[in-house]
C-alpha cells in the first residue's frame, strides 16, 4: 500500500470508504469541514451517496434511517454538533443500529472555539444522551491510528449493533502526516442486506411479518427488558473485551502521565525532557476512552510510583475514570489547559516538576 | 354475497390504541389499502412520529421505524438513499411536522426527496394530552391556550400544505379531509397519487390529512367531524395545489 | 337498490358511533344492553332490511369493525 501525505479530515473519510461506508450525511462545523468535502467529492465515484444535511439533528437522522435500512452508514461533526446529535444517538443505541460517528473536538462551552480540546470528554464517554445508553468511543493519536480505528470502527459497529465515536481533538483532523489508506472492502449490496441483517428494514417482501424498529416502550416491562437483557450484556461484553491502551515506561516511573490523542504525543514529548533531567516518568495512553482501559492502570509500578497526572485539555474530566481506575490506590494530579489552549511539551514537564516537588 | 367492503389485509390484526372516533385508523387502512391495492405493501417502508401514532408499527403491515420528534422525513430520506426502489413514507402529526420538524419537512421538499409524507392534521397536540399546535385555529381552546389560541400571542395557523408547495420539488401537494364518507374516498385516491408520483421517481409528494381529535377537543365523534368541516375546511380549503400531470 | 350485508366485529368496536351518524338509512344503533369486552356497548344491526350497502360505515370507521357485502 501507498503511503500519502493526507490532512486527518481527509485521511478520515478516506478510510471509511475503504471500510465500505457508501452513506455519509453531515453538516459543516469547523474543524473537520474536509470530512464532507472530501465525501461529497469522493463517495459518487464509488457509486455512494452524500447528503448536506440541514443540521446535525438531520445528520444523525439520516444516519438513524439509513442504519435502520442496514447500510454502512457516517457522519462527522464538531463538539457543540456532537451536542445536537444526542438525541438521535441515543436512539440509535436503543434501537441498536450500527454507525460510526467523528467527533473533531473543538473548545466549549456553547459555540467556544474552534482551536482543539478535549472538552467533549464527558458527553461522548458519559454521554449526553439520556437514559442508560453508551457509545463505544476511540481516541487515535495520530492520523494512521485514527484511519486504523475508523477503518475497524464499522465492524465494531456492526458486531455490537451500536453506535462507534472516534473522538479526535482539531489537531489531528487538521494537521498532515504521512498515511496508507487500508485496502478497500466489498460493500455489501442492497440485495444482501436483507440475509446479512435480517433485522434492518427492507420491505418484507410478503415472506415474513414486518420489522420494527422501535424506541418507545408503552409496556415499560419490555423496555427494563431491553436494557438488562440486550444492552447491558452488549455494554458488559464491550468492557472485557474492547479496552485497549498503549503504556510506555511504567517499570520504574516516579510519576505516570494518562494522556490521549494528540495530547499523548506532547506527554511522551514532556516524558522525555523529564527524563534527560533523571526524573522518571511512564505513560499509559487509552486508545478507547469508552469502555475505559481500567486494566492499564494495574501494570503501574507500585514501588515507584508516587503519582499518576492526568494531562489533557479540559478541567480534568478524565481525571474522574482515572481516579475510579486506581481506586485510590495513587495520588492523582492534573496538568491541563482548556479553551483550545494546547500544552507544550516544557509546560507539561515543568508542571510535572512542581507536582512532584509539592509531594516532597 | 359479495363483499362491497372488507378490511384490509394490510391492516395488522391488532386492535389499535387510539380513541373511539379518532382518524388515526381512518388513515392508516387508506394507506395501507392503497399499497395493497398497488401490490407494493411488500416493499413499503414507513416512519412513524412522535405523537399517538407513534407505535402505528403495530398496526400497519409494513417494515416500520420510529423517528425522533420530527426528524421523519430526514430518517426517510437515509432509507430511501439505500433502498431507492422501496416505496418510503412518514407519518406525521401537526406537532411533529409543523412545530419541532418543521426544517426537515421543508429541505427533504426542497432537495425533492422522493419520498411521501402523510401529515395528520388535528390541529392539538394529541399524545401529550391536548395542548396547543402549530395548526390550533384562531380562538380553539386548548390546555396551554384555555382561553383559545390568540393572534396577538401566537399568530396564525400555519398552513403546512401551502407551505410545503412553494417548494417545486414536492411537484404533488394536496389537502384531503376525513370527516364524510365521500372525503375519505378522495383521501385515498389523493394517497395513491402520492405512491405514484414516488414510484415514478416525479419527486416530493406531501398529503395533509385533516383528521378529528374527538377527545382532545371535547366533541363526540360525529360533532367533530361536524367541527372538522364547519371550522377546519374554512381555514384549511380542500383540494390539490400541484399535480403532476403523470398522474392526474 | 342492491340488498346490503352487514358484518360486524362487536369486540373491537369502541362505540363512536361515527358509523351510525353517516348511515343514512338509519340500520346501525349502539346495542343498549350488551357490553363488549372493552366495556363498550357495541354497535349493532337493528334495521337489517334497510342496508343499501352502500359502505360509508364501513368507510368511516376507525377500528375495522365494520364490513359490507351484497346479496347476490
Amino acid at each position: 500500500m501507498e503511503k500519502k501525505l493526507m490532512k486527518g479530515n481527509e485521511a478520515f473519510a478516506a478510510a471509511a470508504i475503504s471500510a465500505g461506508c457508501r452513506y455519509y450525511f453531515g453538516y459543516p462545523i469547523t474543524p473537520q469541514n474536509e470530512v464532507p468535502e472530501y465525501m461529497s467529492r469522493e463517495l459518487r465515484n464509488v457509486g455512494g451517496h452524500f447528503i448536506q444535511a440541514e443540521s446535525e439533528l438531520a445528520s444523525i437522522s439520516f444516519i438513524y434511517g439509513a442504519a435502520a435500512a442496514g447500510a454502512r452508514c457516517m457522519t462527522s461533526s464538531s463538539s457543540i454538533g456532537i451536542a445536537l446529535m444526542q438525541e438521535g444517538l441515543g436512539s440509535c443505541v436503543v434501537c441498536e443500529l450500527p454507525c460510526v460517528i467523528i467527533n473533531v473536538m473543538r473548545a466549549g462551552p456553547g459555540i467556544g472555539a474552534i482551536q482543539p480540546a478535549q472538552a467533549d470528554y464527558t458527553q461522548v464517554v458519559k454521554s449526553g444522551m439520556n437514559g442508560d445508553a453508551h457509545c463505544i468511543v476511540y481516541a487515535p493519536t495520530s492520523i494512521q491510528e485514527a484511519v486504523n480505528m475508523i477503518y475497524h470502527a464499522f465492524d465494531v459497529a456492526d458486531e455490537y449493533r451500536n453506535p462507534v465515536i472516534i473522538c479526535v481533538d482539531g489537531m489531528i483532523g487538521q494537521m498532515m502526516e504521512p498515511v496508507i489508506i487500508p485496502e478497500s472492502r466489498a460493500v455489501i449490496e442492497e440485495k444482501d442486506i436483507e440475509k446479512t441483517k435480517p433485522w434492518a428494514l427492507c420491505g418484507h417482501r410478503n415472506r415474513r411479518d414486518r420489522n420494527k424498529i422501535n424506541s418507545v416502550f408503552l409496556n415499560q416491562y419490555e423496555l427494563e427488558d431491553r436494557i438488562m437483557n440486550r444492552l447491558l450484556p452488549k455494554f458488559e461484553k464491550a468492557k472485557k473485551e474492547l479496552p485497549e491502551w498503549e503504556s510506555r515506561n511504567l517499570e520504574g516511573a516516579e510519576a505516570v502521565f494518562v494522556a490521549y490523542g494528540s495530547t499523548a504525543r506532547i506527554a511522551i514529548e514532556a516524558m522525555e525532557l523529564l527524563e534527560k533531567e533523571g526524573i522518571k516518568v511512564g505513560i499509559i495512553r487509552p486508545k478507547t476512552l469508552w469502555p475505559f482501559p481500567d486494566a492499564a492502570f494495574d501494570e503501574i509500578d507500585s514501588k515507584t510510583t508516587k503519582v499518576v497526572i492526568s494531562v489533557e485539555l479540559s478541567l480534568g474530566q478524565m481525571l474522574e475514570d482515572i481516579r475510579l481506575a486506581l481506586e485510590g490506590r495513587y495520588p492523582t494530579a492534573l496538568i491541563n489547559r482548556v479553551g483550545g489552549i494546547l500544552l507544550s511539551p516544557v509546560e507539561v514537564a515543568e508542571r510535572t516538576k512542581a507536582v512532584l516537588g509539592g509531594m516532597k | 354475497m359479495k363483499p362491497v367492503f372488507e378490511y384490509t389485509q394490510g391492516m395488522r390484526d391488532k386492535e389499535t390504541h387510539y380513541c373511539p372516533g379518532c382518524s388515526h385508523g381512518v388513515a392508516h387502512r387508506l394507506i395501507m389499502e392503497v399499497l395493497v391495492e398497488r401490490g407494493e405493501l411488500g416493499k413499503a417502508i414507513g416512519v412513524s412520529p412522535v405523537g399517538c401514532s407513534i407505535t402505528a408499527h403495530q398496526y400497519l403491515n409494513v417494515d416500520m421505524i420510529e423517528s425522533p420528534h420530527g426528524r421523519a422525513p430526514a430518517v426517510a430520506a437515509g432509507i430511501k438513499r439505500v433502498h431507492p426502489k422501496a416505496q418510503v413514507f412518514t407519518y406525521q402529526g401537526d406537532g411533529d411536522l409543523a412545530s419541532i420538524g418543521g426544517n426537515e419537512i421543508l429541505h427533504s421538499a426542497e432537495r425533492g426527496e422522493k419520498i411521501c409524507t402523510f401529515f395528520i392534521n388535528n390541529a392539538i397536540y394529541g399524545m401529550t394530552g391536548g395542548q396547543m399546535a402549530p395548526t390550533t385555529l384562531i380562538g380553539q381552546k386548548a390546555t396551554t391556550c384555555p382561553y383559545g389560541r390568540d393572534l396577538d400571542n401566537y399568530g396564525l395557523p400555519m398552513k403546512m400544505a401551502e407551505i410545503v408547495s412553494c417548494m417545486d420539488l414536492a411537484v404533488y401537494v394536496e389537502r384531503v379531509a376525513l370527516n364524510t364518507p365521500a372525503n375519505i374516498r378522495k383521501a385515498k385516491q389523493a394517497i395513491n397519487r402520492a405512491f405514484e408520483v414516488q414510484k415514478l421517481g416525479l419527486g416530493y409528494a406531501f398529503v395533509e390529512i385533516l383528521s378529528a381529535c374527538p377527545t382532545n377537543w371535547g366533541l363526540q365523534p360525529a360533532k367533530a367531524m361536524e367541527w372538522v368541516t364547519r371550522n377546519m375546511i374554512p381555514y384549511f380549503p380542500l383540494g390539490q395545489l400541484c399535480c403532476p400531470e403523470e398522474v392526474k | 337498490m342492491a340488498k346490503g350485508i352487514i358484518k360486524l366485529r362487536q369486540d373491537i368496536c369502541k362505540a363512536c358511533e361515527l358509523c351510525v351518524s353517516v348511515c343514512p338509512k338509519g340500520v346501525l344503533g349502539l346495542d343498549p344492553v350488551a357490553f363488549n369486552k372493552k366495556s363498550y356497548h357495541p354497535v349493532t344491526v337493528i334495521n337489517p332490511d334497510e342496508c343499501i350497502a352502500c359502505a360509508n360505515c364501513a368507510i368511516i370507521c376507525p377500528d375495522g369493525v365494520i364490513n359490507v357485502y351484497k346479496e347476490d
